[in-house]
């Protein structure tokens, strides 16, 4: 693989990270993160469906006269969400239910049109799906991350198996307590922000003056 | 007082940027200038002079703050079966740790942020660090106490640049974190529940609803107005006695420190409000209710005249006082989650003070243009 196009693949990751550096798909990042499990479904599917959007729009992309693209894209987008909709629920169905609506609003994800207009239009099919791996990768660790934080604390349980001990709790005679602001997407925001604050003074290149 | 001030010049040069220890200059400085008035001067500019500075603004508040705390120490310990000093010094023991952990949490988090920035140490947490106890429940563990001051500094205050670049107040803040993660110690019956039984106080005969969540649900209290004003109801350290806010709210308003446009307008917003709804026959017992029982007068007085957070024209702090009342009884009225309102109404309002200031400010340009025009 030469070194450009792993960048595609890589960039995203971190330094041009959908989430936090691009500012996308935030609104799905505060739905969807109250638990590990759903996060890394919906962080998968977008992957899926950035990947092959952009592989297809690229390969259409000298074909599709540029007044109409945004439809076919959409077309495209929408196929796509569909069927990754219907392999949630013939495989996955509680976590497809847990989602509920959220899989369908993949087709108003940020991410996957922004990067079909700002990436497939202009560059070929191998790395328009590097480039959507990548983002697709950058978008879903972040929610991990973020569910991460929110179902231990607010829930005290990681992919539904409980970490944070039952005695502990206040109701069987201990002294903690859930975070239930956790629960709330308020804090999911708050969340964001930190990992923003936390990447950006790792990373010095990205603070604005 | 003189060998101090000599140890102080001593060791000075060895905290000054390029000294030895030049990188804690900042944590020397705070407590410099907390030992002694600081000597240097403004460079630059014409200034008016006054011989409050920031540190004597804090403490005026604190001290305004006293008379509430006192009182609600008191009340703690009468609350349990408990009657005169030893009343008094129970509600002082449950006190005291609550007011170390808020003090510690908060000035430690402001001296690091204060350190890493190279700012100076800023003395607005003296006043945040003594509310946020005042405001939280009696039994609030401890470590919820901590975690709500380091939200609110944090969250609150250091990521928008420190003291006085706050959008929220940090005290109230502070207390919407604990309300709104750990709702089931916070609201409810267990409010009032406390388990600590040390010098014969009979939690047996603790109630559990606030005069607040009586109103709220039964729609009358169990307690006289006269009790509710004095304060000899079950409630949050602070905020139970009306009269001693008072005294408080005296103390701030003969030493000029809060608005007392705020304070007023805040009063006269939840009376219209209160009457209000009396008139549309929400609820039976007496309207002025509203303003004595829960934290609605401690808000008025001690939060809402956040000078900080408030609005900074004169008709804006009009307009907001009356909006943080009248939201506050609104929110208390028609929201069935939240018997008090107060904190959500300051929050609120806090978001909208720079908005309100911008409307008065924009409407004061056109005044002053319609004038030009009239004398042309």
């Amino acid at each position: 693989m030469a070194s450009k196009s792993l960048k595609n693949l890589t960039g995203p990751l971190s330094g041009n990270n959908p989430v936090i550096v691009q500012i996308l798909g935030i609104c799905s990042a505060l739905a969807v993160t109250v638990q590990l499990k759903p996060a890394i479904v919906m962080g998968l599917s977008v992957m899926v469906v950035t990947a092959f959007a952009n592989l297809v729009m690229s390969l259409l992309r000298n074909g599709v006269p540029s007044r109409i693209r945004i439809i076919v894209q959409l077309v495209v987008i929408a196929s796509l969400v569909i069927l990754v909709d219907q392999v949630l629920k013939a495989f996955v169905y509680d976590v497809s239910k847990q989602l509920s609506v959220y899989v369908g609003l993949i087709i108003t994800n940020c991410i996957v049109m922004g990067r079909v207009e700002a990436f497939a239009l202009q560059n070929k099919p191998w790395d328009s799906f590097l480039d959507g791996i990548g983002n697709g990768l950058g978008y879903g660790s972040i929610l991990v991350i973020i569910a991460f934080f929110r179902e231990l604390l607010g829930s005290g349980t990681l992919l539904g198996f409980r970490i944070i001990p039952e005695s502990w709790y206040i109701a069987e005679g201990g002294f903690y307590s859930n975070c239930g602001l956790m629960l709330f997407p308020p804090m999911a925001l708050i969340i964001v922000g930190c990992i923003i604050w936390a990447h950006r003074s790792f990373n010095k290149d990205l603070q604005e003056k | 007082m003189k060998a101090l001030r000599t140890l102080v010049d001593k060791i000075k040069p060895t905290f000054t940027r390029g000294g030895k220890l030049g990188f804690l200059a900042s944590t020397f400085g705070a407590f410099e200038t907390f030992l002694f008035v600081p000597n240097h001067t403004t460079k630059s500019g014409a200034h008016i002079r006054d011989c409050n500075d920031m540190k004597r603004t804090m403490i005026v508040v604190v001290l305004a703050l006293v008379p509430a705390m006192l009182f609600g120490c008191y009340n703690t310990g009468l609350q349990v079966n408990l009657e005169g000093w030893t009343a008094f010094f129970y509600g002082l023991v449950r006190f005291l740790p609550m007011l170390a952990t808020s003090y510690i949490v908060g000035l430690a988090i402001e001296f690091i942020a204060a350190q890493l920035r190279g700012h100076e140490v800023n003395e607005g947490f003296l006043v945040s660090g003594f509310i946020i106890p005042l405001v939280m429940p009696v039994s609030t563990p401890l470590w919820m106490v901590a975690l709500g001051t380091a939200f609110a500094v944090i969250f609150g205050k250091e990521v928008f640049g420190g003291t006085g670049m706050n959008v929220f107040n940090p005290a109230v803040l502070a207390r919407a974190f604990v309300f709104f993660a750990y709702t089931p110690q916070m609201s409810g019956e267990k409010v009032w529940y406390s388990d600590w039984t040390m010098m014969g106080a009979q939690v047996d005969g603790v109630t559990g609803a606030t005069a607040l969540e009586q109103l709220a649900t039964k729609g009358e209290m169990q307690w006289s107005a006269l009790d509710a004003f004095l304060g000899f109801i079950p409630g949050s350290f602070g905020e139970t006695s009306t009269l001693a806010i008072l005294i408080g709210a005296a103390i701030l308003l003969f030493t000029g420190i809060a608005s007392w446009k705020t304070m007023v307008s805040v009063f006269a917003g939840g009376a219209a409000m209160a009457y209000f709804f009396s008139a549309l026959g929400c609820f039976d017992f007496p309207a002025y209710y509203h303003l004595i029982v829960g934290g609605f007068a401690f808000g008025a007085v001690f939060m809402a005249t956040d000078p900080v957070t408030s609005a900074q024209t004169s008709t804006g702090k009009y307009i907001v006082g009356f909006l943080t009342g009248a939201i506050a009884i609104l929110i208390r009225q028609v929201n069935p989650a939240y018997p008090e309102g107060m904190m959500l109404s300051i929050l609120f309002m806090n978001a909208l003070a720079p908005l309100v200031d911008y409307f008065v400010v924009e409407a004061n340009i056109r005044r002053r243009a319609n004038r030009v025009k009239t004398v042309k």
